[in-house]
């Protein structure tokens, strides 16, 4: 048995964790604020999945054969993330020549241009959602009316977010109810804030990330409009409207959370939390544009390098 | 809650499947092959030439300094030769070859069963005592244990703690040792707190053997000053900084011995060793190792002698005929070994026979920077950091990082989700660390 033996260092035995078991869990999270979707939105909703995934897996199987001559990625699982979380982040009546723009900005720009899984900076399905929000305003900000399984994709009835509306300074907001369910208007995977939840507390039993970025991010939010709502209860909402309206939940649970693009310290991500929420709430509050997750959490990502390098783990014995 | 460390960790399957038997007498090998470094530092100097007559217990070769311990003839017979051998570290060093020839021990070793419960030897006579017997850490850390009981001038321990935490996966030779020898290794313990004149002993047990924090409860009753101490099942808890923080909740500072925290942490194996040297005269040459694992039928525990060829253990476990790896130790920071006839040692606290498909690694894939590794390390560093320093050769940034600090228990590597060789690198940089730290001096 001798000239057979294999010979290694230390440690001998894995958990069995693997990059696909974290991508496909996230999706596995996904499936409760998908169903919501396509309960209010309908075949719109199914298109836009299907067609995100499928140009976000071609375009990662075609620039790393053919541009980069490499061996494929697309088996982990993280193009098919991608896709469905930038599918997340868009309306369900987008078309699919816009849908293919951003996935090939989101893959071929933010991700593969960096070196693919691991080497990029920005999540690269906000960085692909903020380059159509750019690029095309109109079709990116007009949200079909939520119903019951609608059929329509391209040419049903369309409405406002609830802060687009709050920006204009209309006062008929949805209900609580309803901004619970998601009955309203919205990107695909936002609207619904109980199956979002759903999506964080499976995530977090099967330890798939850790509750600190979304705690921080949904905490700081609640205190900054909170605090505002106090001063001033005619000028400003709730913060519990800022909590279930628009992309904080999904930004916070889904987006922020991006393993490559957050802090590795607790402490570093509780920073990169609280960084977020304040970015949003001043966006949301002070600026022009209606929501503000996107580019918070876009800014956060090029901090991050900076983050890591002032807070470290807590050391063992002090300093 | 249950006490434990308070910084990472993780939780490997215990797969204890020798928890429960009993201890089985091995044979005594025809051949035994005793290595001159079987402790940390320094290695002993043979005293025996090719055809002297040993017996059982006759020492044949003495400390080579300080750092370093005796050792005793595991067998009775003759010295075949004093040659290169291959070791667990997988460089070939000097190695005592004996011819067994009965079993005759040397005259003085008290071999019978009956309890000696009473030590009125002084501090200074326990430790020689101990020195004699060629005593070193049994957990697999082989410290020589009378340094351990020597703190250097300025420092005074306050508290003994008796590791018995056997965290390590599979392995149950303490557990077994327990269970059999409760009481001498709290008279162990009670020597060992004599020995530093501390009046507190505190025994930490993981959960997973209540059987033997049961037993040691019951008999540490009638014992002035020993508790036990339950603790959560957590790896790597059974590293010393570790341990220490479980039971005391003081964390030894980055590059402090742990006596700079009060305590002083022996193994219960060697409380067991401490035992029989200094209330029976008897030397360390045999100890009990596990043999386990999916490469074998029956997973046993095993007193063995020193020297013994792991090939005898496997054997007489059932090994299956093509193993994968064989590791003296457990699967977490044991060593892969090259052969089978490399023999028994002081530190030997078990081998795990791992099938040919458990022993491959599986392809790394770049860092997702998923801080597994970060939440997992036991120490507080951040371990794909490092990793990258070791790559980049930025020693540096390894040591502002407390690349020294590393224990090196592997959690980091086990975590892993995209099977990146964490601890590989970190070592690296460690050794490196550490030889530029000594050339500053």
């Amino acid at each position: 048995m001798e000239n057979k033996l294999i010979i290694s260092p230390s440690p001998h035995i894995h958990s069995g964790d693997s990059v696909e078991r974290n991508m496909y869990g996230v999706l596995i999270a996904l499936v409760p604020a998908f169903v919501a979707s396509l309960w209010f939105f309908g075949l719109g909703a199914l298109i836009v999945m299907l067609a995100s995934i499928a140009f976000c897996v071609a375009f990662e199987y075609l620039i790393t054969k053919y541009i980069m001559k490499r061996e494929s990625t697309v088996s982990d699982g993280s193009a098919i993330l991608t896709g469905a979380l930038l599918a997340f982040n868009l309306p369900s009546n987008l078309p699919l020549w816009i849908i293919a723009l951003g996935a090939l900005f989101a893959i071929g720009v933010a991700k593969m241009a960096f070196g693919g899984l691991g080497n990029n900076i920005f999540n690269p399905a906000l960085a692909g959602r903020v380059f159509l929000l750019i690029s095309f305003p109109a079709q990116m900000t007009t949200w079909p009316s939520p119903g019951v399984f609608p059929l329509a994709y391209t040419d049903g009835a369309t409405g406002a977010t609830v802060l687009s509306l709050l920006n204009e300074g209309a006062s008929q907001l949805p209900s609580y109810t309803d901004m619970l369910l998601g009955r309203m208007g919205g990107s695909l995977g936002e609207i619904s804030a109980i199956a979002l939840l759903l999506g964080l507390a499976f995530m977090l039993v099967r330890r798939i990330i850790t509750w600190h970025i979304p705690t921080s991010i949904i905490l700081t939010v609640a205190a900054f409009t909170g605090i505002m709502y106090a001063i001033d209860p005619a000028g400003y909402v709730n913060p519990l409207v800022h909590l279930l309206s628009g992309g904080l939940l999904l930004g916070a649970i889904f987006m922020a959370t991006d393993y490559v693009t957050s802090p590795m310290s607790k402490s570093g991500m509780i920073v990169f939390g609280i960084g977020i929420g304040i970015i949003t709430s001043v966006i949301r509050l002070f600026g022009s544009y209606p929501e503000g997750v996107s580019f918070a959490i876009l800014i956060m990502n090029a901090v991050t390098p900076l983050i890591n390098t002032y807070f470290k783990p807590t050391h063992f014995g002090g300093k | 809650m249950q006490k434990t460390f308070r910084i990472g960790g993780i939780h490997p399957p215990a797969n204890k499947w020798s928890a429960g038997k009993a201890i089985v007498k091995a044979d005594i090998p025809s051949q035994a092959i005793v290595p001159l470094a079987q402790h940390i530092g320094a290695p002993a100097q043979a005293l025996v030439k090719k055809g002297d007559k040993l017996k059982v217990g006759t020492l044949i070769a003495k400390a080579g300094g300080f750092v370093s311990a005796n050792i005793h003839s595991p067998v009775s017979g003759a010295v075949l030769k004093i040659d290169e051998s291959l070791d667990a570290s997988g460089y070939k060093r000097p190695a005592i070859f004996i011819d067994t020839e009965g079993d005759e021990w040397e005259e003085g070793i008290d071999l019978s069963s009956e309890i000696r419960r009473d030590c009125k030897l002084s501090p200074q006579e326990i430790v020689a005592a101990i020195n004699q017997a060629g005593i070193v850490g049994m957990g697999g850390a082989t410290f020589p244990t009378h340094v351990k009981l020597t703190p250097p001038s300025g420092f005074k321990a306050e508290i003994l703690i008796i590791n018995a935490v056997e965290c390590e996966p599979f392995l149950t030779s303490d557990h077994a040792l327990m269970l059999a020898h409760g009481e001498e290794i709290l008279i162990g313990t009670s020597i060992l707190m004599r020995a530093l004149g501390v009046s507190k002993a505190a025994i930490g047990i993981e959960s997973n053997k209540p059987d033997a924090i049961a037993l040691l409860s019951r008999l540490a009753a009638s014992f002035e000053g020993i508790t036990v101490v339950s603790l959560k099942e957590r790896y790597p808890q059974g590293g010393e900084k570790q341990l220490i923080d479980a039971i005391i909740r003081r964390q030894v500072k980055s590059g402090a011995l742990p006596i700079s925290a009060g305590a002083v942490v022996q193994n219960a194996g060697t409380a067991f060793a401490v035992y029989e040297a200094v209330q029976k005269n008897k030397p360390l040459v045999e100890r009990v190792v596990t043999v386990t694992g999916r490469g074998v039928g029956n997973p046993a525990n095993y007193l063995a002698r020193i020297g013994t060829p792991l090939r005898q253990l496997m054997e007489a476990s059932g090994v299956i005929s093509h193993p994968g790896k064989i590791i003296s130790g457990g699967p977490m920071m044991g060593k892969a070994v090259a052969s089978a006839e490399i023999p028994v040692t002081k530190g030997c606290s078990g081998i795990l026979i791992l099938s040919a498909s458990e022993s491959k690694r599986k392809q790394m894939r770049n860092c997702i920077r998923c801080a597994k590794c970060v939440d997992a390390c036991p120490m507080g560093l951040n371990p794909t950091l490092l990793m990258n320093a070791a790559e980049f050769a930025a020693w540096d940034t390894a040591e502002s990082n407390y690349a020294a600090d590393c224990i090196e228990c592997g959690s980091c590597s086990y975590v892993c989700p995209s099977h990146r060789p964490l601890l590989d690198h970190i070592r690296m940089a460690k050794g490196k660390v550490m030889e530029i730290a000594r050339s500053r001096k």
